[in-house]
């Protein structure tokens, strides 16, 4: 299965503002995407809750995983997302 | 419809003005019922998933609505959450294992709520948005009113229980007119948010959650008086009288003075210069709280952050006087920085000007940005320090603000100790001012979140008012300045008394600044002084506040 692991580049970590963009963008790829901490269980990353439940820091290594048609891409997107300091850009989603 | 039969409900009057319009009522969180056996599960499920999804819509028109930015992001996570897959999941599973849908939210929301508590650290705080959520979801399948501020769509008079600050953080005051709670007192929350916003409430008025949502009311911010199931066209005059007084209000400027011209100064109460707004109706600052630039810290601010902060309030008010009053933090306002151990009664340990018997570098490092902003600016800040108890720490104070070059030191009067040595205080000092809030928590040994002991906190209490009499004269006598910047002084009527006290200056919320200055216009020094003569020698609050008001009607 196609995996991308990704540092965690929000000031606040996967939490608040981050989590949501996130699980937002992943709501909107529309293919099961999973994320995991370490060698930790992978949970449904279309789950604010278990995204939060992950505890992710800042500079915390992720893995994202999907199958499917269009996989690569959609981690591709998604891990570029998390390389981001999403707390630094303010106006993205408003 | 028939309309429902008029009414006089009674509570304490703690913020001033009039407003009329239809009652909404924020309700609590929904009781579970016992568990019911479940025939169709199908049928459960739906309901149950419709339950979230309600709560989730209601969330996201909320954050819609939000006008703050902060309160619309933690609206949209509320709004995830309450859409969230595996919440989901884990109520369908409940509810397919025989659960009612009322109970598989509940139970599926404690199970995410201890998950998140299990993480700690920021995670555990979103716990409480699990509540919320719990609360609505759980609400919306029971078919009860959504808990949580309503949104009816117009204005309205709020209607609550008393009200917790993580209750108003969405409240827009321009849809609401008034508030009214059940339960509270003058210094509680629901007090000092009604006169931020400047719109009339009133507290303790038992009755009002009987009200029927939608019901028209009148609300008397000053008598304490709600007049229920008025008809709509009462309803209109009373706002239209009360727009005029509020026109004429806004419309009063200068300086404060009695009627006979004897001069009180009207200041702001201010958290940094953000919170001074444009056209700024005071004389000047009388209380700039620095807790602002500390909190939420792990580490003290540098001296050029400090420096600069201060030097923009004082650049705010260039030809005014600026009271900054020193860290006041402790272990019940704790500062991560400080380090400091928990106690087994916060209130009665070190906090205030205590601080510094511990960390007294932090007390320093700010009387020096103090010193600095004051030499960059020009201008000359007083500086005060809070919770000074003896003559002994206000003379210790004093030297250390002096050595800097700071001319103007005074101190906070809050414990019944330093008002009893006013005198003495001044003897070291150059002004006092009283907190009343803290004053009389420690005058009448009443926490001051304690909604049972209310009426001890009254600041109309008789005995609080000898106090302020006692700090009032010992400046008389010292010819220094002794001003109120607690919730007292933006009590209108409250106001004149304290004029009559001797007290020099009053200091409030910005809003609050144009009743008081319309109060002390209409009542000569003379005047002021019978009123303080009246509520000194009252019985209680209830008759000092009755006594003064009808001396203030004749």
């Amino acid at each position: 299965m196609p995996e991308r692991t990704v540092t965690v580049a929000s000031r606040s970590g996967l939490h608040a503002r981050p989590a949501k963009i996130f699980v937002q963008a992943v709501a909107r790829q529309g293919t099961a995407v999973r994320i995991r901490v370490g060698d930790g269980k992978p949970v449904p990353a279309n789950s604010m809750l278990a995204v939060l439940s992950l505890g992710a820091g800042h500079g915390a290594e992720v893995t994202l995983d999907a199958d499917g048609p269009g996989a690569e891409e959609v981690l591709d997107a998604l891990a570029d997302l998390l390389s981001r300091d999403l707390d630094a850009e303010e106006a993205s989603d408003a | 419809m028939p309309e429902p039969a008029p009414g006089v409900l009674r509570g304490l009057g703690i913020s001033p003005g009039r407003a009329a319009g239809r009652v909404h009522t924020m309700a609590g969180p929904p009781l579970l019922p016992a568990p019911v056996p479940v025939a169709d599960t199908d049928a459960e499920t739906a309901r149950a998933v419709r339950g979230l999804e309600s709560a989730a819509g209601e969330l996201a028109a909320r954050a819609q609505g939000a006008a703050d930015p902060t309160a619309r992001e933690i609206l949209e996570a509320q709004a995830m959450i309450a859409a969230d897959p595996m919440l989901r999941e884990s109520v369908e599973q409940r509810v397919a294992a025989g659960s009612d849908a009322a109970h598989a939210i509940d139970a599926a929301c404690a199970e995410q709520r201890e998950a998140l508590l299990a993480v700690g650290g920021y995670i555990a705080e979103r716990a409480s948005d699990l509540d919320d959520v719990r609360n609505r979801a759980v609400a919306a399948v029971l078919g009860l009113p959504m808990p949580g501020l309503p949104s009816p769509g117009h204005p309205f008079i709020l209607a609550a229980g008393d009200l917790a600050p993580a209750d108003t953080v969405n409240l827009d005051p321009g849809v609401v007119l008034a508030l009214v709670t059940e339960k509270g007192g003058p210094t509680s929350h629901t007090a000092i948010l009604a006169r931020a916003l400047g719109i009339p409430a009133v507290v303790a008025c038992p009755g009002i959650l009987s009200v029927a949502d939608g019901t028209w009311a009148s609300v008397d911010g000053d008598a304490g008086e709600v007049r229920t199931g008025i008809d709509e066209r009462t309803a209109a005059d009373v706002e239209r009288a009360a727009r005029a007084d509020r026109d004429r209000l806004a419309s009063s400027t200068g300086p404060g003075r009695t009627a006979d011209g004897h001069p009180v100064k009207l200041l702001l109460n201010i958290g940094s210069a953000a919170d001074v707004p444009a056209g700024s109706p005071g004389e000047g600052v009388g209380l700039f709280r620095s807790e602002f630039l500390f909190l939420d810290r792990r580490t003290a601010p540098s001296h050029e952050e400090q420096t600069r902060a201060y030097e923009d309030v004082l650049r705010a008010f260039p030809d005014a006087a600026v009271v900054v009053r020193t860290l006041d933090a402790g272990t019940d306002k704790p500062l991560p920085f400080l380090g400091l151990p928990e106690e087994h009664n916060p209130a009665l340990g070190v906090r205030g000007l205590r601080v510094a018997r511990r960390s007294p570098e932090v007390l320093d490092a700010q009387l020096d940005a103090l010193a600095e902003a004051a030499r960059a600016s020009g201008a000359s800040p007083w500086v005060m320090a809070p919770m000074v108890t003896t003559a002994g720490e206000a003379a210790d104070f004093a030297r250390r603000a002096r050595v800097r070059g700071i001319t103007h030191v005074g101190a906070m009067v809050e414990v019944p100790a330093a008002a009893l040595h006013a005198d003495r205080l001044l003897a070291e000092l150059d002004f006092l001012s009283i907190g009343t809030n803290d004053l009389s928590q420690y005058t009448f040994a009443a926490d001051r979140q304690h909604g049972e002991l209310a009426d001890l906190l009254d600041p109309w209490q008789p005995a609080l008012l000898q106090l302020i009499e006692r700090c009032a004269e010992a400046g008389r006598a010292a010819g220094k300045p002794v001003g109120v910047c607690g919730e007292a002084a933006a009590d209108p009527l409250l106001a004149t008394v304290l004029v009559g006290l001797g007290v020099t200056s009053l200091s409030m919320s910005a809003r609050s600044v144009p009743a008081v200055r319309d109060a002390l216009a209409r009542h000569s020094l003379g005047q002021c002084r019978e009123h303080a003569r009246l509520a000194l020698t009252a019985a209680d609050p209830g008759a000092a506040r009755a006594a003064v008001r009808e001396a203030a009607a004749a």
